[in-house]
């Protein structure tokens, strides 16, 4: 029993690391490929209340620290290039690299997916102490709502109150989205990204052109 | 529903992004070995049914996916007060 209990030696730090993005040369799927975006917003109606963009194949990065450990703190934010928000429901944003809050201490990191992998070793190297890092990029893909109807398909879909005094600019909740769950962020005025499930993301897209119908829904490539 | 106040997320939100996990404050015993069959029974299965005031556990699972501890009313569903996990209550049933 306590063998089995022991803890792991210090200082053995065994992690299997890999580039999970095959390069430019390899074909890759969004979770969205097979509803041909791209083809949709060819023939789409030019106006409408409601404009829906995969932002696909991005590199999605799990950071898990306490923000107590500096170590963690600093080097993520040397790494990063941006500090993690510590304030609860939070986000920053520095050019092509986000960081959502999603826990006191678990951020998610939205980055170009060439990056992904640098910036993991990046980090490995940078932090001391009890952390994670994790490629999530395959297992979830990034939808952006925008348009003066956008809010209303949001009321629709889930039980967060969206009002602009109640949810800023920058923003984020995970909650309910359409019985699935979604982390939810405010982009900006009129714009707002949601984080879904790459095995939700095909129902959640049937929910939205379903929820959007009324306002009109314009697919951007 | 019950509108429910997270202390992570630092805000109220629905029922609907939670689930309960019942009674908080459930110690293990520290040494299941020398439990009598009684002692362990109790510790697995045997849980409070209170009337008024009960302590139980709360789960943000939708959210930030954190436990915390949730002291209600089981007759009006009041909200009493809601504390982290490895604190105690302040509100407590008389007697």
């Amino acid at each position: 029993m306590s063998e089995t209990l022991a803890p792991e030696k210090e200082g053995t730090v065994n992690v299997a690391v890999m580039n999970q993005v095959a390069g430019s040369g390899a074909r890759a799927e969004s979770p969205l490929h097979h509803a041909e975006l791209d083809k949709l917003a060819a023939r789409n109606p030019r106006t409408g209340g409601v404009m829906l963009r995969e932002l696909k194949l991005l590199g999605h990065l799990t950071l898990r620290g306490s923000q107590q450990n500096e170590s963690f703190m600093n080097g993520c934010a040397e790494v990063l290039g941006l500090a993690l928000p510590t304030q609860p429901l939070t986000s920053v944003e520095k050019g092509s690299v986000s960081i959502r809050w999603i826990s006191p201490d678990e951020w998610l990191v939205v980055l170009p997916a060439d990056q992904a992998y640098e910036v993991e070793q990046g980090l490995r190297a940078a932090i001391e102490g009890h952390f994670s890092v994790v490629n999530v990029s395959g297992g979830q893909t990034l939808l952006e709502l925008s348009g003066p109807n956008a809010r209303d398909v949001l009321k629709k879909s889930c039980p967060l109150d969206v009002h602009p005094s109640q949810f800023p600019v920058g923003k984020v909740a995970g909650t309910v989205f359409a019985k699935s769950t979604a982390v939810v962020r405010r982009s900006g005025e009129e714009s707002w990204e949601l984080v879904v499930r790459r095995s939700f993301a095909d129902y959640i897209w049937l929910w939205l052109q379903d929820a959007s119908r009324e306002y009109g829904l314009v697919i951007k490539s | 529903m019950l509108h429910i106040y997270c202390p992570h997320c630092r805000e109220h939100r629905e029922e609907e992004e939670f689930h309960v996990k019942g009674q908080a404050h459930i110690a293990r015993p520290l040494d299941p070995e020398s439990c009598t069959d009684k002692e362990w029974g109790e510790y697995l299965f045997f849980r409070k049914n209170p009337r008024g005031i009960h302590h139980e556990i709360w789960y943000h699972s939708t959210g930030c996916r954190k436990f915390f501890n949730v002291t209600r009313d089981t007759v009006s569903y009041e909200i009493k007060e809601v504390y982290k996990i490895g604190e105690q209550p302040q509100v407590v049933a008389k007697g």
